[in-house]
């Protein structure tokens, strides 16, 4: 097989997580298009795994590993994202904005500090 | 253009037009099931490839484990069932010419670069036996190491979404410095004096 094949396919995945990234506003979507992200990179890892006939099998061992990772990664993100959502009542990130620099000290804040987990079960 | 080749071209099309739905449409729930599709037609790409145990751990934990999970997020959050209008930020254009010019290097890049190289595609080459003695051979130690990291990030994920464990194990460091806040540290029995301050930290908490 041509070895363009997987390669474009892999760019062209990738790209499309980049758009989702960027362009989301939703934690969950974003989350999900660091995991196409993940994808396109897996599939370039067996590409280049099978194209250079590894005896080690590194390529494809390192991308069980990598789908391992996304795991834990989605995990933890969807807890971080869970929390957010329960202190702020919405998980937008263009509004999530605690972290950012002076310049926007005069729009009202949503929280003075940031918000603690222990705020939660006070519901 | 042999068989494989059209084999995974139609599937690498499904896979990419399915990512691009997922990162356009307009519903949550849909991008998460066309996630399902992307996932589901990369695993068959990775049969193609000849790289069978990947293809089914693919299957089992992306569109078994992982999208269950986000699922999960999505209920959990409340997110609207219909379309909602507001899922794209203000910058899509800026990121449509960021992912543009993304796919047109990268894919410049990999035509360029491998535009004659063929691969031998040989039957068993990613079988469950091969990869299994190249793990617990080779590739042992870094095994080990992400069990520990499995291990790790669970603990995090339940201490993070737990809220009922004490303020000295669930906050950041910066959080401990916090007046009323670092005497508490100890244990749960005080969860009340700092719940007082934190009710009118959190905006929107009287409506429900």
């Amino acid at each position: 097989m041509h070895l363009a094949y997987p390669t474009v396919v892999a760019a062209l995945l990738f790209s499309a997580g980049v758009y989702g990234v960027l362009a989301r506003r939703n934690a969950i979507l974003v989350l999900m298009s660091v995991e196409l992200m993940l994808n396109a990179v897996n599939l370039n890892l067996v590409t280049f795994d099978v194209w250079y006939r590894d005896r080690l099998h590194g390529g494809q061992v390192l991308t069980l590993f990598t789908i391992v990772i996304a795991a834990a990664e989605v995990g933890l993100g969807l807890a971080i994202v869970l929390l957010v959502f329960r202190n702020r009542k919405m998980i937008d990130i263009d509004r999530l904005r605690t972290l950012a620099e002076e310049e926007d000290a005069a729009r009202p804040r949503p929280a003075e500090p940031e918000a603690e987990p222990e705020a939660v079960d006070a519901r | 253009m042999s068989g494989q080749e059209i084999v995974f071209t139609l599937l690498g099309v499904a896979a990419v037009g399915s990512a691009v739905l997922v990162v356009t449409t307009r519903r949550l729930v849909h991008a998460a099931l066309w996630l399902v599709v992307s996932f589901g037609a990369l695993a068959g790409g990775y049969l193609v490839l000849t790289a069978e145990f990947v293809a089914w751990v693919q299957v089992l934990i992306y569109v078994g484990a992982v999208i269950v999970l986000l699922l999960f997020g999505i209920m959990l959050t409340r997110a609207p069932i219909g379309e909602s209008a507001d899922l794209d930020s203000g910058n899509r254009w800026a990121a449509l010419a960021v992912s543009a010019a993304t796919a047109a290097v990268l894919v410049t890049v990999m035509v360029m670069g491998f535009r004659d190289e063929r691969m031998p595609l040989r039957a068993g080459g990613g079988s469950a036996e091969e990869l299994g003695a190249a793990v617990f051979r080779t590739w042992v130690l870094p095994f080990e190491v992400l069990s520990v990291l499995l291990l790790a990030s669970l603990v995090g994920a339940i201490v993070l979404s737990r809220s009922d464990i004490g303020p000295g194990g669930d906050t950041a460091p910066g959080d401990g410095v916090k007046p009323g806040a670092e005497t508490a540290s100890g244990g749960d029995g005080v969860r009340g004096a700092d719940v007082a301050p934190g009710r009118d930290v959190a905006p929107g908490q009287g409506e429900d």
